[in-house]
């Protein structure tokens, strides 16, 4: 605490700018960033990261609103991040999850940032998960995260939450097949939105049963529970709110969130020291060295693992690359 | 940096009209010229517009109103503004705004002459040459000293950026 910068003691403290300027610094890749989200670490691991995916126009955003709004009736300080996808075209974002979100405007204890996904595909942005790690570090008991409306692949949603809600409404009995590959395998819990329109039991019951059908699922322990909610009127979301706190449980008791930590923590230092390693290789190899050795290769007067030991060797490496031989 | 570095800006409707199709126009077009936007939607109260500003850290604030509660609305969010000690944000204001009107807006720090007719480029240059330097080259910026509003865990102001 006492190495804290004056920032990162303001954004502790609960003052919302500095949290806000914290996370700009964060999705802006700022050098900055750095030392602040190594500070925050020690203050975090607290938050319950809940994960709502599923495709555009499902109601996110509406059904994340009223998760939070229960959230808060039950006490708790609620943190949203919403990735709204970024033109491919020009670089920029339109940012309209807030619209949705007013009715949760005015409340201290909550806090809702927009991100735009920068690029990504996966359904969140790539600093998605160090603004997550703001977020907990303040003290919100609950980081709700809603990814780009998302079809099959964004299932990066998995690498940033505790918990991942699936969103799907009535009336889309294809989609259902559609989505069955990718995002059915990473629901912990399952929402049928719009459930006061027709359909909805039969798309209950169609989910019910592709459930049935994943191999995996008796090696599961967690029952990924489907519950019916109308974000709108409000209906099932409490409900919801159990399922949620209900996995939270399960996770711990068995032993799978502790588990989660270990993974996130290997690969994200896995990917800083891939970063580093890479740092230290463009620091030291000059470009015309770097063209030098790939036009060597192309031409294949060399082989591109004795120009990678090449390399290697000039930062050192050469003894761990040896085995290679 | 530069390029990482991208625009946010807040695109409100305060008041309690519902015509939204400019806003709309103005959000589309920033987005093209590459700016982050968050549209807030409609009626929009002067709290929730400072609120979205702080928690979104936008680079500027842009509302467009058309009921004519301009002069009820706009010193109110300028005020919330300076007591939450948001100093660096760009204000600017179009929609349908008397001429008469304009001096004492521009007085209140916001630029308020972006009405009917206006061209895009103009508003989206305006936006790209007004942004407060000071957010775009000190990260930190003013959030690192002492805001008006903000009590400093601390204890007192603290002495310019904070040292990395």
């Amino acid at each position: 605490m006492a190495d804290s910068s004056p920032i990162v003691e303001r954004l502790l403290s609960g003052d919302r700018r500095a949290l806000a300027r914290i996370v700009t610094l964060i999705e802006n890749g700022a050098p900055e960033a750095r030392p602040i989200l190594a500070q925050l670490h020690a203050h975090g691991g607290r938050a319950h990261v809940v994960g709502f995916t599923g495709s555009p126009g499902a109601g996110k955003s509406t059904l994340v609103t009223a998760v939070a709004r229960e959230l808060r009736a039950r006490g708790q300080r609620v943190a949203i991040v919403a990735v709204d996808p970024t033109s491919p075209f020009t670089g920029g974002a339109i940012l309209g999850d807030r619209i949705r979100m007013m009715e949760l405007a005015g409340d201290p204890n909550v806090f809702i940032r927009s991100m735009a996904s920068r690029g990504s595909l996966g359904g969140l942005a790539a600093s998605t998960r160090d603004v997550v790690r703001a977020l907990d570090a303040a003290g919100f008991d609950t980081v709700i995260v809603e990814t780009v409306g998302a079809g099959q692949a964004e299932v990066e949603i998995v690498r940033a939450a505790q918990t991942v809600v699936v969103v799907t409404v009535p009336g889309m009995g294809d989609d259902i097949q559609a989505i069955k590959a990718g995002i059915l395998e990473i629901a912990d819990v399952f929402v049928v939105n719009k459930a006061d329109r027709p359909g909805a039991d039969q798309t209950a019951a169609e989910l019910r049963m592709l459930l049935s059908l994943d191999e995996r699922r008796k090696e599961r322990e967690w029952r990924v529970p489907i519950v019916k909610t109308s974000a709108a009127s409000g209906q099932g979301v409490p409900e919801l709110v159990d399922r949620l706190a209900a996995h939270l449980k399960f996770l711990q008791t068995s032993g799978q969130l502790a588990a989660r930590g270990e993974r996130q923590a290997r690969s994200e230092m896995l990917a800083l020291l891939h970063q580093a390693l890479l740092a230290k290789i463009e620091a030291t190899v000059g470009p015309e060295e770097w063209q030098g050795l790939i036009a060597e290769v192309v031409e294949r007067a060399t082989d591109p693992y004795t120009a990678a030991e090449t390399i290697a060797a000039r930062i050192g490496l050469a003894p761990a690359l040896g085995s290679w031989e | 940096m530069a390029d990482s570095r991208k625009l946010r800006v807040l695109v409100a409707k305060p008041g309690l009209d519902g015509h939204d199709r400019g806003a709309k126009v103005i959000a589309r077009a920033l987005r093209d010229a590459g700016m982050e936007v968050i549209y807030t939607g409609i009626r929009q109260t002067p709290q929730m517009i400072v609120e979205a500003a702080i928690q979104e850290d936008v680079d500027a604030i842009l509302m467009s109103i058309l009921s004519g509660a301009h002069m009820a609305i706009f010193p109110k969010v300028m005020e919330l503004l300076k007591e939450n000690g948001v100093d660096d944000v760009l204000v600017m204001a179009g929609g349908i705004l008397p001429d008469e009107d304009l001096p004492a807006i521009k007085g209140m720090g916001i630029q308020g002459n972006f009405g009917p007719g206006t061209p895009m480029s103009a508003i989206i240059d305006y936006v790209r040459s007004h942004v407060s330097p000071a957010r775009l080259s000190q990260p930190l910026g003013p959030v690192s000293k002492a805001g008006a509003a903000i009590e400093s865990p601390a204890g007192g102001a603290e002495p310019g950026q904070a040292a990395q």
